[in-house]
């Protein structure tokens, strides 16, 4: 990399949105994942479309690759960049362009913080549904790329479910519209196709969100459980029953004990073995009372110790709160934390956290689970010390065996935190030659050089070729 | 050989049905595997294929060598109602598919249009979506991951059986819509719901405007309706236009959200239907655009329903149309001429708002195509992405016309 680069960078966007000194690259090293490290060559930082428009036509000119980056919260590794490639870094695309209330949707810049669009919408009696626990700090760019989800997504979907249609820059610095406002497309589905492809098929610059009204009523129960298996068994309770709660999340002992020894403790019973925060939502205050006596109900039927209601808003946020900064609260635990991320059936949701309590017997491992009980969506947690090389090296080896039980389940590998390089060596796993073939081919659609996040998402060595299948 | 000795030789005498009207010989492979041993066959030898399903919804016209039916792919291989989830090949027809998911308490939250024994296959290929998208969301929505052949004979698996799943990229989302240009679906991994216990039907007659109004009404009272559907008085064969609502869930939403209708439409103005009544509306709705030659979509936001409504009326006459305001989707069938369908697309284009068409005698279809006015720099991705999935052209697919 030269700083010639560095210089026409500068030339668009500023000298001091371009960091060339080691220790101000150091800064982008890393995701919220502390098992990856790659220091990119040079970092920029664009304020403006136009200046994003022109730093990645220069970038094509030059052949460079490249790696988009919104907050860096991500946890599969997916927003590191290798020597050799420029980290364009989209925080400072942050206008929400207009919010639409009749039409429930709002036009933003990828560098938006989620929580920023929520508590923009508010007001217009609206919210934008996928609510990952980072959105405090995660841009909507980072969430179209990932195909973010969050407690919420429960009832109302995941990201995907959210955009309605996307400008989007490819690597040789054109600007394509895909999508429309209402959600249809121009033709096959490229928005879905776009969403969670982890920046390989290019960068989204405007972003057009469904919005949805505000619930007008809320509940939220607190149900503890003297056995994890019992609080499986009433996860699937509660969905066998017809109800779709807003969230259905579950924390074990561990986590439990980790959040209510941190300054987010939330009243959580520190001698259960599990709980279960269940939110029921609607508009129609009436139906969610209920609705929410069902769920109660049926918690207690499936053998909950105790279940309590939010009294009170502040109450509700309290319960909140511990669930959303579980994975601060575990930094208690050890200086590093893996968050885990796969899918099983729920029904198997019981077997695979005993699985999953085994692995962490057998490798001397403390593993807390947080997670999306509802949509069967996992998160074990290995609490460690990164510094500790043989340590290391038993979390990976852990991680492995937990995400092939997760398999073995009839699940999946990611459910939210997307593969990135994390991921890489499991995708084989999941998927045969030719499906991964596919997907490298889809991506040399949008990308035929090959420069935008490369090597993430599809381990190349695994991909049958597609290029050579002869036409008679 | 002829094309019909080397498919029998192939596949066998049980894989070749009798030929339409068109003598297009018929195929219909028996498993994905055999669908790609067709595909991959006629790849080599440069066969070109048009894909059907049950031959109720597209119609079976397209100039080809042999027609492949999914017809003999109609196997369930797994209902799993804890998991609220289902995987079924792509011929199942979806009337039998919803019998045996209702025997096991479960629900396939989509209504498309089209006669009772579509197959699975045409729905998600095509993307149509029904009232239930107002409630539910689009086809999409319901999709888990498919398998799919390539016109070159590949199989290719996308997504799963989970809720969620962001291993790889989404090509689920690229097939459901994608009217066969980019492979032939052959399994789908479907995303359930328990069977409402709970589901009933209110109509409303009256002026188009004073239905739209009263249906924003009862979007604003928060109201939740699965289905919310503004309907032609020559679709609904009644004097005037019809709102019909929908409300299916528990017990407890269904009847807060009756309280609320009545409150919402000025009290007791919507008329309930009886079970029997309410599945004879809802099925007439649906196989209404199953019958005339020409059926498209349109998808504008809500507040553009009224002026889009007008527009088609000016542009091809009422006919029969079937509206769901607040989803932004409009569904229009009747008869129409090649020059007519072209400019209202162009006029729509400029309103930012898509038309699809969705089925069409060939002629019309392979002149208008399926999708048409692209932003700029969408056609090369479309075409880069029909390359990469059927390289040598096999399969017959008009998707942005001539």
């Amino acid at each position: 990399m030269t700083s010639a680069l560095a210089r026409d960078l500068a030339a668009i966007v500023g000298e001091k949105h371009v960091r060339e000194a080691r220790a101000e690259r150091l800064t982008y090293s890393m995701d919220g994942l502390p098992t990856h490290r790659r220091v990119p060559d040079l970092v920029v930082l664009p304020g403006s479309r136009e200046e994003l428009v022109a730093v990645v036509r220069l970038l094509a000119a030059h052949g460079v690759p490249f790696v988009p980056r919104g907050a860096g919260t991500g946890l599969s590794g997916g927003a590191l960049a290798d020597e050799g490639t420029v980290l364009v870094v989209l925080t400072r695309l942050n206008r929400i362009v207009r919010i639409d209330r009749d039409n429930r949707l709002a036009v933003v810049e990828p560098g938006v913080v989620n929580a920023k669009l929520g508590a923009a919408a508010r007001p217009h009696g609206l919210q934008y549904a996928p609510d990952p626990s980072s959105q405090s700090a995660c841009t909507i760019g980072g969430n179209v790329a990932e195909n973010a989800g969050g407690p919420h997504c429960l009832k109302y979907g995941v990201t995907a479910n959210h955009i309605l249609a996307l400008e989007v820059l490819l690597a040789d610095g054109s600007l394509v519209d895909i999508g429309s406002p209402a959600g249809e497309s121009w033709g096959p589905d490229l928005v879905g196709l776009f969403v969670g492809s982890e920046g390989n098929f290019g960068i989204a610059t405007r972003i057009t969100v469904r919005l949805m009204p505000l619930s007008r009523a809320v509940r939220t129960l607190l149900a503890d459980f003297t056995g994890l298996r019992t609080a499986g068994e009433a996860v699937s309770a509660i969905i066998a029953a017809g109800i779709v709660p807003a969230a259905l999340e579950m924390m074990d002992q561990s986590c439990i004990r980790a959040v209510e020894d941190s300054v987010y403790a939330a009243g959580y019973p520190r001698d259960a073995a599990a709980v279960l925060l269940v939110e029921i939502d609607g508009r129609n205050a009436d139906a969610v009372i209920a609705e929410t006596e069902a769920v109660a109900e049926l918690l207690r039927q499936s053998g909950a110790r105790s279940v309590r209601t939010a009294a009170s808003d502040a109450e509700r946020e309290r319960l909140w709160q511990g669930r959303k900064k579980a994975f601060g609260a575990m930094g208690r635990l050890a200086r590093d934390l893996v968050v885990q991320d796969a899918v099983v059936p729920r029904s198997a949701i019981p077997d695979v956290l005993e699985t999953i309590a085994t692995i962490a017997q057998h490798y001397g491992l403390v593993v807390s689970n947080v997670f999306h009980a509802g949509d069967g969506n996992l998160h074990p947690n290995i609490s460690f010390d990164a510094t500790d090389p043989e340590l290391k090296q038993r979390v990976d080896a852990a991680s492995a065996e937990i995400m092939e039980a997760c398999i073995a389940a009839g699940g999946t590998i990611t459910g939210e935190h997307g593969v990135g390089i994390d991921k890489l060596r499991y995708m084989p796993l999941i998927f045969d030659a030719e499906s991964l073939g596919a997907m490298y081919a889809v991506r040399r659609v949008f990308d035929p050089d090959e420069r935008v996040n490369p090597g993430k998402v599809v381990p190349l060595h695994a991909c049958r070729e597609w290029s050579s299948r002869a036409v008679a | 050989m002829t094309i019909l000795e080397k498919v029998t030789a192939l596949l066998g005498e049980g894989a070749v049905l009798e030929a339409g009207t068109d003598r297009v010989p018929r195929i219909a492979p028996g498993s994905p595997d055999a669908v790609a041993l067709l595909l991959g066959t006629a790849h080599q030898e440069g066969w070109r294929v048009r894909i059907e399903g049950a031959g109720t919804w597209l119609q079976s016209d397209a100039p080809a060598d042999l027609a492949l039916t999914t017809r003999r792919l109609d196997r369930i291989p797994a209902i799993e109602p804890s998991d609220l989830t289902a995987t079924a090949e792509a011929g199942i027809g979806l009337d039998q598919l919803r019998q045996q998911l209702a025997d096991r308490g479960a629900w396939l939250a989509i209504d498309p249009p089209g006669l009772a024994g579509r197959t699975l296959g045409s729905v998600v290929s095509t993307a149509t979506a029904g009232p239930l998208r107002h409630g539910f969301g689009p086809i999409k929505d319901h999709l888990l991951g498919v398998t799919f052949v390539t016109g070159d004979g590949r199989m290719v698996q996308s997504g799963g059986r989970v809720m969620k799943n962001v291993a790889g990229y989404d090509l689920t989302r690229l097939q459901a819509g994608g009217f066969g240009a980019f492979g032939v679906i052959v399994l789908v991994h479907l995303r359930l719901r328990t069977l409402p216990r709970a589901d009933v039907t209110y109509l409303l007659e009256g002026a188009r405007e004073d239905l739209t109004q009263v249906g924003e009404d009862v979007a604003a009272a928060g109201l939740t309706p699965a289905a919310l559907e503004l309907v032609s008085p020559a679709l609904a064969r009644r004097e005037r236009w019809v709102l019909g609502v929908r409300l299916a869930g528990s017990p407890a939403l269904v009847a807060a959200d009756e309280a609320g209708l009545g409150a919402a439409s000025g009290g007791g103005r919507f008329t309930p239907l009886r079970a029997e009544e309410a599945h004879a509306f809802w099925m007439r709705l649906a196989e209404g655009f199953a019958v005339r030659p020409v059926t498209f979509r349109i998808a504008g936001v809500p507040t553009a329903s009224d002026e889009l409504l007008d527009l088609l009326q000016h542009q091809l006459g009422d006919e029969w149309i079937s509206a769901s305001p607040a989803a932004g989707a409009i569904r229009w069938t009747g008869e129409a001429t090649i020059d007519r369908l072209q400019r209202l697309r162009r006029t729509l284009a400029g309103l930012e708002v898509p038309l699809t068409l969705e089925r069409a005698p060939w002629p019309l279809r392979g002149a208008v195509g399926h999708f048409g006015a692209y932003r700029e720099g969408v056609g090369p991705l479309v075409a880069g992405l029909r390359r990469t999935f059927d390289p040598g052209g096999a399969l017959v697919v008009a998707t942005e016309g001539s």
